[in-house]
């Protein structure tokens, strides 16, 4: 957000906030400790409102529940938006002193009306009306997300019509005010910090305008740096099924499971000239490599750092010895490097360890210059940025959009207008019923990990239906049916769940050995974040005929 | 970018405490003015994490002009406030909390503090006869208000003693070490999980800690976060991995490690602690002072360590 990626406010904000609206996320089963924060900003007198297609646990704990039609948020945004605005509830003073492009926006959610918005979202106007104008005067007020708005073709405009929102009211920059993507792994925000993202260094430089930056790098690596930027995960395939992209080295990663339409995935792997797997599972992806590396588990079998979703940077250190063969990652790329003609080594002859590779870091990433392991250790992880020694981190970003003096509060933040598109995968009579997929609390993404312990909390993979459609389709709870999209088909038992709406019906991604449900899933993505859209497919569910 | 947002401040109140005063913020517990001047106070139902619920009555201490003892836990210090921790009262109050407790439960796994306390308040659990036999398998469920019927004639000490609830593969209720201290109905419920799946069942001598009607976990509201575990403080509740060890008998806290780090799944980057004997993972536990955790944990990070060491060729 406006430069760096990252959520703007800290935990306990949410403890001490007047409103959270929880916007695609489910983060009662999701983000469960967070949620914790979220009760107890509820308990202390907080609203919260949910934005959901799902009446998920999160929302059962809302004062208002938001049944969105999924892909509608933009809709929805910009009307609230535009209601805010009509109801002279914007921030003028702050709008004025710090943003841009305000006329631009009005012009554009303008013909966003409420009426509108209840007839493409689901939602009641009147509902609409409520979350804009308690959204506005409330003190303290955030909006938390995460895949339900991020995992749409459109993932980047999603997310722009909720920051410009926070920009019309001011909802940013101040304690207890701010933007919350939560995120899904525990260190997405640390892969972003280290610049894992196409176009950046790390410490979110640009590669490609910030020339300093990469003078610097250049300076530290005696070596020019292409000033060209890389290409998104999407791209990387897109670029193997054009043959351009014929070598991948893949650490930690399982795309044959995780990425969206898995036939396409698989034939765009197996015809990889050659695929090096470096993982601590034999993972699908891992059996079609060519060469693979076992690696260590980083949270408990080798030293780092992660960066949480409130830009807290936290040790992890090693617990336990890995088994057999595996060796530390660093390690292995050390090698690796070497082998091309790179020896990392010191005067000792030993390779870089995690300590040594952090404080390189520090010299390069200004953002994190002031985090040594020592103060680390001594403050129990502390928050980006963090520009020097001594510095006690920052709680919440953006404080200088707040500023009196026009120097301190330096580039405005501008908004940006975003238009309402539909799912791409559109509905029509053959594939009537809307699939998202989500989490369940007990299990993570493709099952690799909690595949491992057994709980009585699990449950087989279902496709979770509304009782409307079940009883038209005629289908019971257990009964296996067959579940189609533009794509491909699955058979799953039937889930009959009050929590759906309907014409909406929902699985997970959690057990892909009983269903695959990504054969289902469209893999057209975000151009602007590379994101595929798992949360919006249309597919048919039929009854199997049984053979009597 | 560099604002730096400061805690309101606070005033500060002078207490005398057995006769020193003790400075603390306004706001801070006798507890707390306790501790800060390093006077050793034993509590079992209090912890940080926690809203004092005021139930065991080991913290008390006496306050000049109060009637009756108070509980240090949570009541505020208040300037001119003249405060004993070791008076006579106080100490036969606190010997008889420890002694009635430890007549009836099994506290043999709680901290050493606990013993240490035991020890130096002199209370003698011996000295009301030899326990009871256990009560049969769910027998003290089946009690109801009202209808409390004495197993012994007094020449035994009633207890709380009965065969442990294994009714899942997380973890073990044994309600032998139960001191009704309520934290995990804390931890469950308001002050951490929001979950209700626990609560106090029965009345008096026959009151327990239980699941609604007494169903098993598995069949209860329970989401596995082992929050309750986090702060038991006799063991009662324990990781299932844990209790097969202690069966096993290999269960060897001086041959374990801790190593804090973080969980490995989603982005919210709770701390946790990983306790490791022969290299594996025998138990997770989350710091009480974390900020993101206060302690607490989700069932992935307090049970969904087993992919690291699930290894097919070592088994």
């Amino acid at each position: 957000m406006f430069g760096a990626g990252g959520g703007t406010s800290s935990y306990r904000e949410a403890e001490e906030a007047d409103l959270l609206v929880l916007w695609g996320s489910n983060a009662r089963e999701a983000h469960p400790i967070f949620f914790h924060h979220v009760l107890k900003g509820l308990k202390n007198g907080a609203r919260m409102y949910a934005v959901d297609p799902r009446r998920t646990s999160s929302a059962q704990w809302a004062d208002t529940w938001l049944g969105i039609h999924v892909g509608s948020d933009i809709c929805l945004a910009n009307a609230i938006g535009n209601e805010i605005i009509n109801a002279g509830l914007v921030n003028e003073e702050f709008i004025k002193r710090a943003t841009e492009n305000f006329e631009a926006y009005r012009t554009a959610v303008a013909p966003y009306t409420l009426e509108r918005a209840e007839r493409e979202t689901g939602v009641p106007r009147d509902v609409i009306r409520q979350l804009a104008h308690d959204y506005a005067r409330a003190d303290r007020a955030q909006i938390c997300w995460t895949l339900g708005i991020t995992e749409h073709h459109n993932a980047a405009d999603n997310v722009l019509a909720l920051i410009n929102l926070s920009l019309l009211t001011g909802h940013v920059g101040r304690y207890g005010s701010g933007l919350v993507p939560l995120r899904g792994q525990n260190n997405v925000q640390g892969g972003g910090d280290m610049g894992a993202i196409p176009n950046k260094l790390t410490g979110f430089q640009d590669v490609e305008t910030d020339m300093a930056a990469r003078a610097r790098f250049e300076a530290a690596y005696d070596m020019k740096l292409p000033p060209k930027k890389g290409l998104h995960l999407s791209q990387m395939f897109e670029a193997m099924e054009e043959g351009e992209l014929t070598t991948a080295y893949i650490i930690g990663e399982n795309p044959m499971r995780s990425e969206a339409d898995t036939a396409r995935t698989r034939k765009n792997l197996e015809n990889l000239e050659h695929l090096v797997v470096q993982d601590i599972f034999l993972t699908d992806t891992a059996k079609a490599a060519d060469v693979v590396l076992p690696g260590t588990a980083a949270w408990c079998e080798a030293e780092g750092t992660v960066t949480n979703s409130e830009r807290r940077v936290q040790r992890t250190r090693k617990a336990l010895e890995p088994p057999g063969q595996a060796r530390d990652d660093i390690e292995i790329i050390a090698e690796l490097a070497k082998r091309l003609g790179t020896d990392w080594a010191g005067a000792d002859g030993k390779q870089p360890s995690a300590e040594d590779l952090w404080n390189e870091l520090r010299t390069l990433s200004p953002m994190h210059t002031g985090m040594s392991y020592a103060a680390l250790e001594e403050k129990g992880g502390i928050q980006w940025p963090c520009p020097e020694d001594g510095h006690p981190g920052t709680l919440f970003l953006h404080a200088r959009l707040w500023e009196t003096d026009p120097a301190k509060r330096g580039n405005p933040a501008p908004f940006v207008p975003v238009e309402q598109e539909d799912p791409l995968d559109e509905l029509s009579p053959e594939f009537p019923l809307r699939l998202t997929t989500g989490r369940r609390l007990e299990s993570y993404n493709t099952g690799a990990q909690t595949g491992g312990y057994t709980t009585p909390l699990r449950h087989k993979e279902t496709i979770n239906l509304s009782p409307e459609d079940a009883t038209r389709l005629g289908v019971l709870e257990d009964e296996v049916v067959r579940i189609a999209s533009r794509r491909g088909e699955v058979t799953a038992p039937v889930h009959i769940d009050r929590v759906m709406r309907e014409g909406l019906a929902f699985m997970t991604l959690h057990f892909p050995e009983e269903v695959e449900t990504n054969i289902l899933t469209l893999d057209t993505w975000d151009p602007k974040s590379g994101t595929s859209e798992f949360k919006a497919t249309a597919i048919q569910v039929s009854k199997i005929e049984t053979v009597s | 970018m560099t604002a730096v947002f400061l805690e309101t401040p606070k005033r500060l109140v002078d207490v005398e405490i057995d006769g020193r005063t003790v400075r603390v913020p306004e706001g801070a517990t006798l507890l707390e003015a306790c501790r800060s001047a390093g006077i050793d106070t034993p509590t079992l139902c209090y912890l940080e994490n926690l809203t004092p619920v005021n139930v065991c009555r080991v913290c008390v201490v006496e306050v000049e002009g109060s009637r009756t003892l108070v509980p240090s836990c949570s009541r505020a210090a208040e300037t001119g406030m003249k405060v004993h921790t070791d008076s006579e009262r106080v100490r036969t109050s606190r010997k008889m909390v420890l002694e009635f407790l430890s007549s009836s439960a099994d506290l043999s796994l709680a901290s050493a503090d606990v013993q240490r306390w035991i020890a130096e308040y002199g209370a003698d659990p011996s000295r009301y006869g030899d326990p009871e036999p256990p009560h049969a398998a769910g027998a003290r469920d089946a009690t109801r208000p009202g209808e409390h019927e004495a197993a012994t004639d007094g020449a035994e000490a009633a207890t709380v003693h009965q065969p442990v609830k294994y009714d899942n593969d997380s973890y073990v209720r044994d309600y032998s070490r139960c001191i009704l201290c309520y934290k995990c109905v804390e931890a469950c419920g308001e002050d951490a999980q929001n979950t209700f799946a626990i609560a106090l069942a029965g009345r008096g001598f026959d009151a327990r800690i239980s699941t609604e009607f007494d169903v098993t976990l598995p069949d209860s509201a329970c989401v596995y976060c082992g929050n309750c575990i986090g702060v038991c403080p006799t063991d009662a509740l324990m990781p299932a991995s844990e209790y097969h060890m202690r069966q096993e008998g290999t269960w060897d806290e001086s041959q374990q490690t801790v190593t804090s780090t973080v969980c490995p799944y989603c982005g919210v980057g709770c701390n946790v602690d990983l306790h490791v004997q022969d290299n594996t993972i025998v138990k997770v536990t989350s710091p009480l002072e974390s900020e993101v955790t206060h302690g607490h944990l989700c069932v992935k990070g307090r049970f969904g360590y087993e992919f690291v060491q699930n290894r097919p060729d070592e088994q």
